[in-house]
């Protein structure tokens, strides 16, 4: 346990959120998009975890927030999802290209 | 190398090789299930870290839960499923680039950061421990954003309902 320092960890979580930032940015599906968002939301969650770990052990501030988060990402996906389906009704594609009527 | 440290690469590998197929793949189902891989490897992360409970949550909420979800929204707008088109490739090479330079960038910062580490007598986050502090209502402890969270997710819970809800059209 002592080899594997804070900062591998970190590297992961870092990685991992870099990785949802550019499937972000690359996808145009609004399903794909929800899923790198799921991903920029673990890798916090690892961060928030690994510090409560190696850091504060003495406290649990870290992952209370790590729980907090993972409701409210349940909360923001379903939400989207309802979204989703309502535009996929109305519009029988969910690309964000096309999906442009409020916009001017 | 012994155990842990071996498991660590293997979960990492896991996780970062998830995620990168779940951005990259071009089959929208595939897709989601190398996510679905990518959170059970972050669920492997913390029972290597022994935080049992964080690591149950993750697996019910997100692997049972939102996965699942994203999975029957796919098969309702996408049927069995076509290949997506490919990205815009100057897109795809700015969006690449700025990736890999704020992760480095980041991650430069991290390695010159000094954790200062406290050495108080350590708690055990034990079910026991996580659900005396979250309930107490003392100094340190979690009511208020608790019940605040229980409202949110009760509005979620309508808001979804009002949304996805389909209205007759009278004719």
């Amino acid at each position: 346990m002592n080899e594997i320092s804070l900062n591998h960890y970190l590297f992961v979580s870092c990685a991992l959120f870099f990785i949802g930032v550019y499937g972000f940015l690359t996808r145009r599906n609004l399903i794909t998009m929800l899923m790198a968002i799921e991903l920029i939301l673990n890798s916090i969650n690892i961060n928030f975890i690994v510090f409560n770990k190696f850091l504060f052990p003495d406290k649990l501030d870290g992952l209370f927030f790590t729980i907090f988060i993972i409701t409210i990402a349940a909360a923001e996906a379903a939400v989207a999802i309802a979204i989703i389906i309502n535009l996929y009704r109305n519009y029988k594609t969910i690309d964000v290209e096309e999906t442009n009527t409020m916009k001017f | 190398m012994n155990v842990a440290t071996i498991l660590f690469y293997l979960l990492s590998a896991v996780i970062l090789g998830g995620g990168l197929l779940a951005v990259t793949s071009r089959k929208i189902f595939r897709s989601a299930v190398f996510l679905l891989f990518s959170l059970i490897g972050i669920a492997g992360l913390y029972f290597l870290l022994e935080y049992e409970f964080i690591a149950a949550v993750q697996i019910v909420v997100y692997v049972g839960g939102i996965v699942v979800l994203i999975i029957f929204s796919i098969f309702l707008t996408h049927g069995s499923g076509g290949d997506m088109e490919k990205p815009v490739l100057i897109r795809a090479v700015f969006s690449g680039l700025a990736a890999i330079l704020g992760c480095a960038l980041t991650y430069l910062f991290i390695k010159e950061q000094v954790f200062i580490k406290s050495n108080a007598a350590a708690i055990e986050p034990s079910a026991n421990n996580i659900g005396s502090q979250m309930l107490s209502t003392t100094e340190h402890g979690y009511i208020l954003p608790f019940e605040v969270v229980s409202m949110l997710l009760l509005a979620a819970l309508i808001g979804c309902i009002v949304i996805a809800m389909k209205v007759k059209t009278e004719k």
